[in-house]
């Protein structure tokens, strides 16, 4: 069965969103609303992840770690400048999605396995992930043209 | 005939009384200010709209031998019945001012220089050309006010849309009035009011949410105190952290903690449900989204929302039961909510409640999200600002089509890819230096932004091509690269609609002193010297008036929510009428969504709205599921804490209007009655603080917040323990102390998500005395800045006690 691997992959895929969003807010603190939603979707994703520990308990997690193996890597830095952050709006974006498709992979083993408990899990998170997925793509629209055409 | 012997709005702010019980006509009372030696047999009545606060009242300027000599209420118009507040009876006095801007300015050589209207434009649309040739319309941004009328705001919002092709417009309204346009998107699919003032004669019940009504509409404020006054008179409630007249006759009053509205709201639903109070067939038959609200707001029990607001658990149970049973309800809100934590979430649960009910488009039930301005609602009309003209949705490409048809140009060239440039990114992409031309009309950033020390740098910064049009130097023409003289009120001819969607007409009564000239003919004359053309190759803007630009505006309006159509400048100066008015409503409208049906369908709506928690949008087929069709949208958000204080600021500072003055004193300033009445700043501290902060009445303090510092003379006031206030009219321009004094030199650059409204009402601050003060403290003492041990020798209005320690 490898549901740990998925499960490993979602334990950490939500922490490592958590450790993005940080590292977004605090490298680009002058864009004020980016920074401060970064800071509330940091604080869900760990709720994520203190919703998955009994999840983790009862089917253990594997993490895979080679490189061809798909896992969500922590961003190295952030950029500067209007072109930076909508970068790495796009690297979050690629993050988030991950967790999303991650999560609807988990709610199907869930739906199979008839676990009511992670099948509620699923539905208090999911939803989360996707408005997080909505906010990053609703900033990215807006900030791509004057990133792309004017900024400096 | 004297006015001042007539009329006196400073000690009596809301006038004598005229009672009347529900269903009878609000009574007629004609206030009335005329120049000392005026006679009333001389002067000429011009019939024009206050907008001195957002209210909109009808009034007549008196003329005599080319001058505004006066003012008296309109008694036939429907918003006052003759009534005038302290602004507008004395405010008008400002035009007369002899430090009107009369020449356009061009800066040379670092100063400021007289110069001419060609010269002048000529450099504006020279830079203009330079930078849309180097970097398009996204170098280009326009920061405009609550102050014009419809015809400047249209006019303005079809050059930057359809001339220039630049999403970056916005206005002052973002701080005073978007999250009134946000709560109405996401409940009711578009902007509108729903209600009339008229409501207010007969209902059962107001609340009033971060409301000082008392103060800052004070003739709506005596049509409640009207109310107050005779047999069977409305129950209020007050949420307000300040001791407010309001809180004074309020049954039920909740100071609560600053930030907390949200978690007050969320009880309140939850209260109303425990209540059984919730009318589930009209809920059922005209809303979506009742059983997640539903299931959010269970999280928000009684004894946990006391706790989070700092508010006795009986009170808030006790307003959950006026609200439950009263026959008919009114709520009104204003920026204790919407300058505030979680703006526009916290707004739409007022929405909510009513909703919950079926409390709306019935006499007596309704809401007043208000506006902060007396034109505001236009900006939000018109497309000068974050929208698209007449309630268009950017998302729906039918709407587009729809603008790009009515102004003959490829429907690309009008931006739609993205929501509009909100103001606080305006000054973001001027601050990085990709905005690079910023128009700014009507308003005075460097005293009402958050944050002044950064605004001023980002206007100071040469990179940035700074337009400033106004009628008075003021602190941000100061930072200007060319000024423009504008013609002020009264000077020019123009519309506007109030809060309950009465439209008004300003005649021209006097011409504009010296070479000012109209913002309509300064927009008209960039226009052309820019050769703005449709794509037939004829000029953009094919108007040159007031009426021509009025009659354009209507075509815009046909078919939607705020249809103009029926509208004539004739009938208008016969006083005010509310949209929508057209062949259906020749008269206009009093009240929308009588039969419950609200412009959510998804060809209809302004927006498909946003997450209330983050602001992410919800995309158009998101929306497609959702099939709203006819009906509200319940929805809500968790509460989000933010308690900004910390050991090192442990207080929690709040900002606001106050009774006698508007913005940033541009003209109350020049009132003599006005400035007398309150012709300096405070803070405002409570007793509790005081005494711990070793403070009395009359002391002055340093003020500071991680922003920066002020000095100010201490009121000790009647306010919330741990939470102090400061007004915010107060900038530099007749202020001779070298030390800072405006309250936004303390605020934070931070805005609600889906309002983008800035958030004044929440930053952290300490206090520290600096010793007693030369004079009294210039507090007004009949108002919620009244001293908490009020003495004797107080006299109302006139500035605080005579113990300051000199």
């Amino acid at each position: 069965m490898h549901l740990a691997t998925y499960v490993g992959l979602l334990h950490g895929g939500e922490g490592t969103l958590a450790d993005a969003y940080d590292m977004i807010r605090a490298g680009h603190a002058e864009e004020k609303e980016v920074a401060r939603t970064c800071r509330l979707l940091a604080a869900q994703c760990r709720e994520h992840v203190a919703m998955l520990a009994p999840i983790v308990e009862r089917y253990g997690e594997h993490h895979e770690t080679a490189p061809e193996r798909l896992h969500a890597d922590t961003l190295p830095s952030t950029r500067t400048g209007g072109v930076g952050l909508l970068r790495d709006l796009q690297d979050l974006l690629l993050l988030a999605t991950l967790v999303d498709c991650t999560w609807t992979a988990v709610y199907q083993a869930a739906q199979a396995l008839r676990d009511h408990g992670l099948i509620a899990a699923v539905r208090s998170c999911q939803p989360e992930t996707k408005i997080q997925l909505a906010w990053l793509t609703t900033q990215l629209k807006a900030a791509a043209p004057q990133a792309l055409l004017v900024a400096k | 005939m004297g006015g001042r012997e007539m009329t006196d709005r400073i000690a009596d702010i809301w006038g004598v009384r005229t009672p009347h019980a529900p269903q009878q006509p609000w009574p007629v009372r004609v206030d009335t200010m005329l120049d000392a030696g005026v006679s009333e047999a001389t002067v000429s009545w011009v019939p024009s709209v206050c907008v001195l606060c957002s209210n909109g009242c009808g009034c007549e300027i008196a003329v005599a031998d080319g001058r505004m000599v006066g003012i008296r209420g309109r008694d036939v118009d429907r918003v006052n019945h003759g009534r005038l507040g302290p602004k507008g009876l004395y405010g008008w006095q400002a035009a007369n001012s002899p430090d009107r801007l009369t020449r356009p300015l061009v800066r040379r050589d670092g100063v400021l220089t007289e110069s001419t209207w060609d010269e002048a434009m000529a450099l504006i649309t020279d830079t203009s050309r330079r930078l849309l040739a180097e970097s398009g319309p996204l170098s280009h941004g326009f920061y405009s006010t609550g102050q014009m009328f419809i015809e400047e705001y249209y006019t303005l919002g079809v050059i930057g849309k359809a001339g220039l092709g630049t999403p970056h417009m916005d206005g002052n309204t973002r701080l005073c009035t978007a999250t009134a346009a946000a709560a109405f998107k996401e409940n009711f699919g578009s902007d509108g009011q729903p209600g009339s003032y008229t409501d207010l004669d007969v209902t059962d019940a107001i609340f009033l949410y971060g409301h000082n009504m008392a103060e800052t509409q004070t003739v709506l404020w005596a049509r409640i105190l009207d109310r107050l006054a005779a047999p069977n008179p409305p129950v209020l409630v007050c949420v307000d952290p300040r001791r407010s007249n309001v809180a004074d006759a309020a049954e039920v009053h909740l100071p609560i903690r600053p930030g907390t509205n949200m978690a007050l709201l969320n009880g309140l639903i939850q209260q109303l449900i425990e209540l059984d109070a919730v009318d589930h067939d009209w809920v059922a038959a005209h809303t979506i989204g009742y059983d997640d609200l539903a299931r959010t707001v269970a999280a928000y029990p009684l004894d946990k929302v006391a706790d989070i607001c700092g508010v006795p658990a009986a009170d808030i149970r006790r307003a959950a039961e006026i609200f439950a049973t009263a026959p008919s309800v009114m709520s009104t809100v204003l920026q204790g909510v919407y300058q505030s934590n979680q703006a526009t979430a916290s707004a739409c649960q007022v929405n909510n409640l009513h909703l919950l009910r079926g409390l709306i488009g019935r006499p007596g039930s309704g809401l007043l999200q208000m506006n902060g301005q007396p034109t505001a609602q236009n900006n939000r009309e018109t497309g000068a600002g974050g929208d698209l003209p007449g309630f268009r949705n950017w998302d729906n490409p039918e709407h587009i089509e729809q603008l790009a048809r009515l102004w003959n140009v490829d429907p690309l060239k009008i931006p739609h890819w993205a929501e509009s440039t909100h103001a606080m990114q305006i000054f973001r992409y001027a601050e990085q230096g990709s905005i690079r031309l910023l128009w700014i009309v009507g308003t005075n950033p460097a005293v009402s932004m958050p944050d002044l020390a950064r605004i001023r740098r980002i206007l100071a910064d040469e990179r940035l091509f700074v337009i400033v049009q106004d009628c008075f130097p003021t602190e941000t023409t100061a930072l200007a690269d060319v000024v423009l003289p504008a013609a002020m009120w009264g000077e020019r001819t123009g519309t506007c609609t109030n809060v309950d969607r009465t439209v008004h007409l300003s005649d021209k009564a006097v011409d504009p002193p010296g070479q000012a000239r109209s913002d309509l003919d300064i927009f008209c004359d960039y226009a052309k010297r820019m050769d703005l053309r449709d794509r037939d190759g004829n000029p953009l803007i094919g108007w040159h008036d007031a009426e021509g630009a009025f009659a354009a505006w209507r075509e815009c309006t046909r078919g939607r929510p705020c249809d103009y159509t029926g509208i004539s400048y004739e009938q208008l100066r016969g006083g005010g009428v509310q949209w929508p008015c057209n062949d259906a409503h020749p008269d206009g409208t009093e009240r929308l969504y009588t039969d419950g049906v609200f412009p959510t369908a998804a060809d209809e709506c302004e927006t498909y709205g946003h997450d209330l928690l983050t602001g992410a949008g919800v995309s158009p087929q998101q929306y497609a599921l959702l099939d709203p069709a006819g009906r509200a949208i319940l929805k809500t958000a968790h509460y989000q804490p933010v308690d900004p204080t910390s050991g090192d600021y442990p207080l929690a500072l709040t900002t606001g209007r106050t009774v006698y003055h508007f913005h940033t004193r541009t003209k109350t300033g020049r009132a003599r009655q006005l400035n007398d009445a309150a012709p300096g700043p405070w803070i405002e501290v409570s007793t509790a603080d005081a005494t711990q902060l070793g403070l009395a009445e009359g002391d002055l303090a340093l003020v500071e917040t991680e922003n920066g510092a002020v000095r100010l003379p201490v009121r000790v006031g009647r306010g919330r323990p741990g939470t102090v206030f400061i007004p915010f009219h107060y900038g530099t321009w007749d202020d001779s102390d070298e030390l800072p004094r405006a309250a936004n030199e303390l605020t934070d650059t931070v805005w609600d998500p889906v309002s983008k409204q800035p958030q004044f009402k929440l930053a952290a601050a300490r206090i520290t005395r600096l010793g007693p003060g030369a004079q009294p403290t210039p507090a007004p003492a009949n108002t919620a800045s009244a001293p908490a041990k009020p003495e004797p020798s107080l006299a109302a209005g006139a500035g605080g006690p005579r113990n300051g320690g000199a």
